[in-house]
């Protein structure tokens, strides 16, 4: 039986298979109940109840809302380019989950362990502009590609700073493997030593995901709706589970590059007896509350201050720490070898 | 076996794909075609163990270029029966362009030899222990130092160069200036008041009214307030 799993093609493919739905049923599960959470913490934050009358709490709120959207007809505007606009959130889903393939939930658990895992994760996270994009122009609507046109210009610049956070990280790691990198934070969180690069990339995968303040491609004030204005149904609800499916991406990315994976704040005997993969869903917790807590504080950005955060602010600042942490490991002999 | 289906289907749809950015009626079309030609070329890299420049091929021209390809495009008012008109006229010179580059493709095919000291090279075995990206690194900052310098700077005169092109100083465009918002302080503050206080409990007096504002309000004086 062990033999079959591990060396029959077919059972090596029925084992990813299973790897694949044994995390992809749970975070679906998340997603869900990340909408929950962000209405009823936002409620909290204004001072109302939320989501509180499908079943106890509201719990099953997320649910009646899926069967609703499951319930509703889909619309393909006439002008709209059917292909492509079908493709579009399908496009943006699938990016969504196949990124978690590399995503180390314990040391060693992850379904592809590859070497180049942290470019793996800044691919996937690059394409996702595409499924706006896409949507934008096969909606055939002019908010809908304004949007999409924002959302370009904006992904694309809050990329160049993350990159450089990301290689100021693997400067300290001397790996681009994502199971090293968190290993490499053995003794010290990289939040810690590299604490201005935490921040920065924290607001860039703000901007990175369209969240709040950031959320120009949807602003609804001048846009309606943005790039998905002409999108109802399930067609909506692919965008809806992608953009959610994205923001926990990015909480496990951030939890991974710089506050320790799966490992413990500290090493003694209360906090080593919980298991990993519960360190990292409370941290990835904790980056997910921010992202509420943010959207619930701060007004939105307007689309010039966006764009000079991004060039003018971001950049110059994570090159110049890049360039210091290479120079302060290469004085102390801390470079990895 | 699932290597070589998978370099089949990879070649496959990377040779169709190319032929459909060429030949496809939209050109937002073509791009995408051009997209997805890339992702099989990067796969095709994947296949060979080439993993490092499999994920930059992905990032850099899929995540970048072809996304500002893409606005272009899409930006462009495009007539298609215009485009089709030239087709005539210049489907000449697109097959002598192609026929040539087909001549030495089949040059190079037919020349190709391995190097006398490919044999000796072939004898170490392919250090498992070394990444790509460790490899390519130990090669490009080393034996290649310069080269890869005057690479930068001939990208940093480009960059350069374009932005020159396209700065125009427009006089007359208000610009926010962030540092001179934050340093003039203290025209805004926040203060904690109990509820249900009102303003003139809390000693919180409005600035004065303009002058400017005074005028209307005698005028309407004489009407005892309803109009």
């Amino acid at each position: 039986m062990v033999d079959f799993f591990f060396n029959h093609p077919v059972g090596i493919l029925a084992l990813t298979v299973g790897k694949a739905l044994v995390l992809l049923v749970p975070l679906l599960i998340g997603v869900a109940y990340l909408t929950y959470a962000e209405r009823k913490v936002m409620a909290a934050m204004q001072m109302r109840k939320g989501p509180n009358v499908v079943g106890p709490f509201g719990l099953l709120q997320p649910f009646a809302d899926a069967l609703k959207m499951l319930m509703k007809e889909t619309i393909v505007p006439t002008g709209a380019n059917r292909v492509l606009f079908i493709m579009a959130p399908m496009l943006t889903f699938t990016l969504a989950m196949i990124a978690w393939a590399v995503i180390p939930v314990n040391d060693g658990w992850a379904i592809a362990d590859i070497n180049v895992g942290i470019l793996y994760l800044f691919a996937i996270s690059s394409l996702g502009v595409y499924g706006v994009i896409i949507a934008g122009w096969a909606s055939n609507s002019k908010y809908a590609f304004l949007g999409a046109l924002r959302s370009a210009a904006q992904m694309v610049s809050y990329e160049v700073s993350m990159g450089f956070v990301i290689v100021t990280v693997l400067l300290c790691v001397g790996s681009l493997n994502l199971t090293e990198i968190v290993r490499a934070q053995q003794t010290v969180w990289f939040a810690i030593p590299l604490f201005p690069m935490f921040i920065i990339f924290f607001i860039s995968t703000l901007a990175e995901t369209n969240r709040a303040p950031f959320d120009l491609p949807e602003g609804e004030s001048e846009l309606v709706a943005g790039f998905f204005v002409e999108y109802s149904s399930m067609s909506f609800a692919l965008f809806f589970l992608g953009e959610y499916a994205n923001m926990i991406l990015m909480s496990a990315l951030t939890t991974i590059l710089f506050l320790g994976g799966w490992l413990p704040p500290i090493d003694v005997a209360p906090f080593n007896w919980v298991p990993g993969p519960i360190w990292f869903i409370l941290k990835i917790c904790l980056c997910l509350f921010t992202f509420i807590w943010v959207r619930a504080t701060f007004p939105r950005f307007r689309y010039d201050q966006l764009m000079r955060l991004g060039w003018k602010v971001f950049l110059p600042f994570s090159l110049v720490w890049l360039v210091l942490t290479a120079a302060v490991l290469k004085l102390t002999g801390w470079l990895p070898a | 076996m699932i290597a070589v289906l998978a370099f089949y289907a990879f070649a496959a749809v990377l040779i169709g794909s190319a032929v459909m950015v060429v030949t496809s009626r939209n050109p937002v079309h073509s791009v995408l075609f051009l997209i997805l030609a890339f992702f099989n070329a990067a796969g095709l890299f994947l296949l060979t163990g080439a993993e490092f420049l499999a994920m930059i091929l992905v990032i850099v021209y899929v995540g970048a270029v072809a996304v500002l390809f893409l606005f272009v495009v899409m930006m462009l008012d495009i007539d298609f029966t215009q485009l089709r008109e030239g087709f005539q006229r210049y489907a000449p010179f697109g097959a002598i362009i192609g026929g040539i580059l087909l001549i030495e493709l089949f040059m190079v095919l037919t020349a190709w030899r391995f190097a006398p000291e490919a044999a000796t090279l072939r004898l170490n075995p392919t250090p498992t222990d070394v990444t790509n990206a460790e490899a390519l690194g130990r090669i490009l900052y080393t034996d290649y130092i310069y080269l890869f310098q005057a690479c930068g700077l001939i990208l940093l005169v480009a960059m350069i160069g374009a932005i020159v092109l396209t700065l125009r100083d427009r006089p007359g465009t208000r610009r926010q200036n962030v540092a001179e918002q934050i340093a003039r302080a203290g025209t805004v503050s926040l203060r904690s008041v109990p509820l249900g206080a009102g303003l003139k409990e809390i000693g919180i007096v409005r600035p004065p009214a303009p002058e400017e504002a005074k005028p209307k309000e005698v005028e309407h004086h004489g009407h005892g307030g309803h109009h």
